[in-house]
C-alpha cells in the first residue's frame, strides 16, 4: 500500500526523470565543468595534476592576440553567412511559394545539400577550390578572368568558407520560411486586394512584416549553428592558411586537443557560450516585438 | 492497474538503458581480449591483414581501431588524461608525443623487450632512466623527388647542392609546372624546413632552448621560403603533404622535397599519371654549412601503463615489432626501423636503389629530430609555422622575419618553461 502511494504521489517526477538524468548528465556536467576547468591551469603537456588559479587563464587568453582575431571571425563567418542566407532563402521561399510545373523536383534539388555530410562537403569543396588542379580556377581561366587562391590565400579563405556554408544552409531557411508563408492568414491579402494595394506593396508591406517572427526563428537557430562552426572550416582549412580562418571553435579545438591547454580552452569556450547565449537572448526579444 | 502500468514503462526504461553497462558485464569472458589502436599508416594497414594469423596462433581476440594520426594522438591523451582508457597496445609517434606521454606516465616500461635490433640512438628517444618506452617500427628520412624527363629536357642534372637546387628550381617553373614543391602549411612544414635548418647550420633547440631565430636557421627559412614562394605551386601556405602529392602526381611539380615514406604511393602507376621511369629519387642537396637531412622513428609501438591484459599485450607488441613482420613491411615499401630487416637479401632485391641509397646515407649523416623535441611540440610547431608562412609570402624577403623569429623563439621558450624542459 505505501509502494503504491509512493508511485501514484510521484507519477509528475518520475516521468520525466529519465530526461532530467539525461540533461543533467549530459547537458548541465560538462557546461559546469568547463566553467570549472576554465579557472584551472590544467595542461597535459606540463605532467602536472590541475590546480586551480583563479582568472589567470582568462587574462592568458584575452591578452592572446590568436583569441581576439578568433572572436573577430567567428561573428564575421556568422554575419556574412547568415544575413546572405536570410536573404537569399526568404527569396527562395517566395519564388517557391506558387504552383509551377517541376516545383517538386526544383524543391528537391535545393534541398539536397542540406542533408549532405559537411565534412564530405568540405573535402569536395576543397576539390573545387584547389588553385592548381580545381576547377574553379579553370573555369576562371577559361573565361580569361583573374584566378583566385580561394581557401589557401589568407585573403580569400574567410569569403570562400562563407560561400560554402551558404550553399550548403540557404535550403534551410527556405524551408522554414516556406512554413511559415503556408500558415499566414489570407484575411490581410483580402482586404489588400479590395484596397487595390499593388504586388510590391502587398509583398513589404503584409507579407514581410507578418513573416518576420518566422524569419527570425530561422535566424536564431542558423546563427547559433554559425557562430559555433567547426566542421567546415576544420575539414577544408584546419584553420589556416597560418591562422586566417581559426573561429573560435577551432581555436578551442586547438587548444585542447592539440596544445593540451585544457585551462585556456575552457576559457574561450566559456566565451563562446556567453556570446551565443546573449545573442540568442536579443534575437528572441527582438521577435517578442515583432509579433506584438 | 495504474501501479502495473508505471511499473512496465519504467522496466521499458530500464531494459533500453542496460546496454550501456553491457561492457561491465563480458569481463568474465574466458577468452583474453586486448584494445588496439592502429594509425592509418601503410604499416598499419599491414598489420590490420595479419592480425587474425595472431588470433589464430595465441587465441587471443584483438580489437582494433584504426585513426588518422592526429586523431590518434587525441583519443589516446584524452583516454589516458581521463584515466579512463581501456586501450594495451598502441602506435605512437615518438617524437609528437613521446615526452608527453613519458612525463605522465602513459606508457609501460619495456624491461623485457630485446632492442639489440635497432640502431641504439632509434630507440634513445623514447627512453627515460634507462628504461625504453617506445619499439622503434618505422623510420623516415628527406629525400628529394624529382622528375627525370623535366630535367633532362632542361639539361640539368639531379641537384646535390642548394645552389643547384634554386637554379634548377627556377629554369623547370615553366609551363604550368612548379619548379618546386615542399610542405608550405605552417605547422606541417616544420618537419620538412628541419633538414634545411640543419645543412644551413642551424637548430630549432640546443640546450633546452629555442635557437631557430639564429642566423643560419634564418637564412634557412629564408631560402625555403625563397624557394616555395617563388617557384612553388600556388596557395602553397595551406599545403601539407596531401596536398602536394596530387599535385606532384598530376605531372604539376617537377621537384619535390619530403619525407621517405610517399615513394611507393608516387610511382603506384594507379594513383599518378607519370610513368615510374620518370620519377627520381635522390638525397637531399647539400647545404653551405651541413649535409645531414633529418631521420627519425616517424612510428613506434608501445604498451599502456594502465592495461589490465599486460601479458597478452606484451604478446601482441612482440608479435607486432618482430623481424618476420617488420621484413613484410619492407616488401611492401615500408622503411621499417629494424637493422635485419634492411640486410635481409629478399628486401635487397626489390627495394629502388636510389631509395636505399639516400637511407644510407641519412643513417651515416642524418640528424634524428625534424621537429623541436618538446612536450609542447604542437604548440611550438604553428609558432615556427608562422615565422615559415611570413617567409614565403614575402618570397624570403620579409625585412621583420628576424624579429617575427626572435618573438616566436620568446614564445617557444615560455612553452619549455612551463612544461618544466627549459635548458634541459
Amino acid at each position: 500500500m505505501i509502494r503504491q502511494g509512493f508511485f501514484e504521489k510521484n507519477l509528475r517526477y518520475l516521468f520525466p526523470l529519465p530526461a532530467v538524468i539525461f540533461v543533467v548528465v549530459l547537458m548541465v556536467f560538462p557546461v559546469g565543468y568547463t566553467f570549472f576547468l576554465s579557472f584551472t591551469d590544467w595542461t597535459l603537456t606540463s605532467g602536472r595534476p590541475l590546480s586551480v588559479v583563479g582568472l589567470k587563464s582568462y587574462l592568458q587568453v584575452l591578452s592572446e592576440p590568436r583569441f581576439l582575431e578568433a572572436l573577430g571571425r567567428t561573428f564575421y563567418f556568422t554575419f556574412g553567412s547568415v544575413i546572405v542566407e536570410m536573404v537569399l532563402g526568404t527569396v527562395l521561399a517566395l519564388a517557391l511559394n506558387r504552383t509551377f510545373k517541376g516545383k517538386g523536383v526544383v524543391k528537391t534539388l535545393l534541398l539536397l545539400p542540406l542533408v549532405a555530410t559537411p565534412v564530405a562537403i568540405g573535402i569536395v569543396w576543397n576539390l573545387f577550390y584547389d588553385p592548381t588542379i580545381g576547377i574553379l580556377n579553370y573555369v576562371l581561366s577559361v573565361l580569361k578572368l583573374p584566378q583566385s587562391g580561394w581557401v589557401s590565400d589568407a585573403k580569400t579563405v574567410m569569403p570562400s568558407l562563407i560561400i560554402v556554408d551558404i550553399w550548403q544552409w540557404t535550403p534551410m531557411i527556405t524551408i522554414i520560411v516556406l512554413a511559415g508563408l503556408a500558415g499566414l492568414s489570407s484575411e490581410p491579402y483580402e482586404s489588400a486586394m479590395v484596397d487595390g494595394a499593388n504586388g510590391r506593396q502587398v509583398l513589404f508591406l503584409i507579407t514581410l512584416p507578418m513573416l518576420m517572427p518566422t524569419i527570425l526563428t530561422a535566424v536564431i537557430l542558423r546563427a547559433i549553428d554559425a557562430l559555433k562552426t567547426y566542421d567546415i572550416i576544420y575539414s577544408m582549412t584546419g584553420g589556416g592558411p597560418g591562422y586566417a580562418s581559426e573561429n573560435l571553435n577551432v581555436l578551442a579545438f586547438k587548444y585542447s586537443f592539440e596544445y593540451f591547454r585544457m585551462g585556456q580552452s575552457a576559457v574561450m569556450l566559456v566565451f563562446l557560450f556567453l556570446i551565443v547565449l546573449l545573442f540568442s537572448l536579443a534575437v528572441m526579444r527582438l521577435r517578442r516585438a515583432f509579433e506584438q | 492497474m495504474k501501479k502495473r502500468n508505471v511499473l512496465v514503462v519504467m522496466l521499458v526504461l530500464v531494459s533500453l538503458a542496460l546496454p550501456m553497462f553491457a561492457q561491465g558485464t563480458s569481463d568474465q569472458a574466458p577468452k583474453q581480449e586486448i584494445r588496439v589502436l592502429l594509425a592509418n599508416h601503410p604499416y598499419g594497414e599491414l598489420l590490420k591483414t595479419k592480425i587474425p594469423e595472431f588470433e589464430a596462433k595465441t587465441g587471443i581476440k584483438v580489437n582494433y581501431e584504426s585513426l588518422q594520426e592526429s586523431q590518434l594522438t587525441n583519443k589516446l591523451t584524452t583516454e589516458f588524461a581521463t584515466k579512463s582508457s581501456t586501450v594495451d597496445v598502441f602506435m605512437t609517434r615518438p617524437l609528437q608525443e613521446g615526452l608527453m606521454f613519458i612525463k605522465n606516465g602513459w606508457y609501460e616500461g619495456l624491461t623485457k623487450y630485446d632492442f639489440s635490433d635497432y640502431p641504439s640512438n632509434s630507440v634513445d628517444i623514447g627512453r627515460k632512466n634507462n628504461v625504453a618506452y617506445i619499439v622503434p617500427l618505422v623510420t623516415e628520412w628527406q629525400v628529394l623527388y624529382y622528375r627525370k624527363d623535366l630535367l633532362q629536357k632542361a639539361g640539368l642534372s639531379v641537384p646535390t647542392t642548394f645552389v643547384e637546387l634554386e637554379a634548377a628550381a627556377k629554369a623547370l617553373n615553366k609551363d604550368g609546372v612548379a619548379g618546386f614543391a615542399s610542405r608550405g602549411k605552417g605547422a606541417a612544414a616544420v618537419t620538412q624546413l628541419s633538414s634545411y635548418v640543419y645543412n644551413f647550420g642551424g637548430r630549432y633547440l640546443e640546450n633546452g632552448k629555442a635557437v631557430f631565430d639564429s642566423p643560419e636557421a634564418l637564412e634557412a627559412t629564408r631560402f625555403y621560403g625563397r624557394l616555395l614562394g617563388n617557384y612553388g605551386p600556388q596557395g602553397v601556405t595551406s599545403m601539407s603533404w596531401e596536398n602536394v602529392m596530387p599535385v606532384f602526381q598530376a605531372g604539376k611539380v617537377a621537384m619535390w622535397t619530403d619525407a621517405s615514406v610517399f615513394y611507393g604511393q608516387i610511382v603506384d602507376p594507379s594513383k599518378t599519371s607519370i610513368p615510374a621511369s620518370d620519377i627520381g629519387v635522390a638525397q637531399l642537396p647539400k647545404g653551405p654549412k651541413g649535409d645531414s637531412p633529418f631521420i627519425v622513428v616517424s612510428w613506434g609501438m608501445a604498451m599502456s601503463s594502465a592495461s589490465k591484459n599486460k601479458s597478452a599485450a606484451q604478446q601482441f607488441l612482440d608479435w607486432a615489432t618482430s623481424k618476420e613482420l617488420a621484413v613484410e613491411g619492407m616488401l611492401s615499401n615500408i622503411t621499417m626501423a629494424r637493422d635485419s630487416a634492411w640486410a635481409n637479401a629478399e628486401v635487397r632485391k626489390v627495394m629502388n636503389p636510389g631509395l636505399v641509397a639516400t637511407q644510407a646515407h641519412a643513417a651515416k649523416n642524418g640528424y634524428p629530430y625534424d621537429r623541436p623535441f618538446m612536450s609542447s611540440v604542437g604548440q611550438a610547431r604553428d609558432l615556427i609555422g608562422e615565422v615559415i608562412i611570413e617567409s614565403i609570402n614575402t618570397k624570403g624577403t620579409s625585412t621583420r622575419l628576424a624579429a617575427l623569429a626572435q618573438e616566436k623563439v620568446k614564445a617557444v621558450d615560455e612553452l619549455l618553461k612551463t612544461d618544466g624542459e627549459y635548458g634541459l
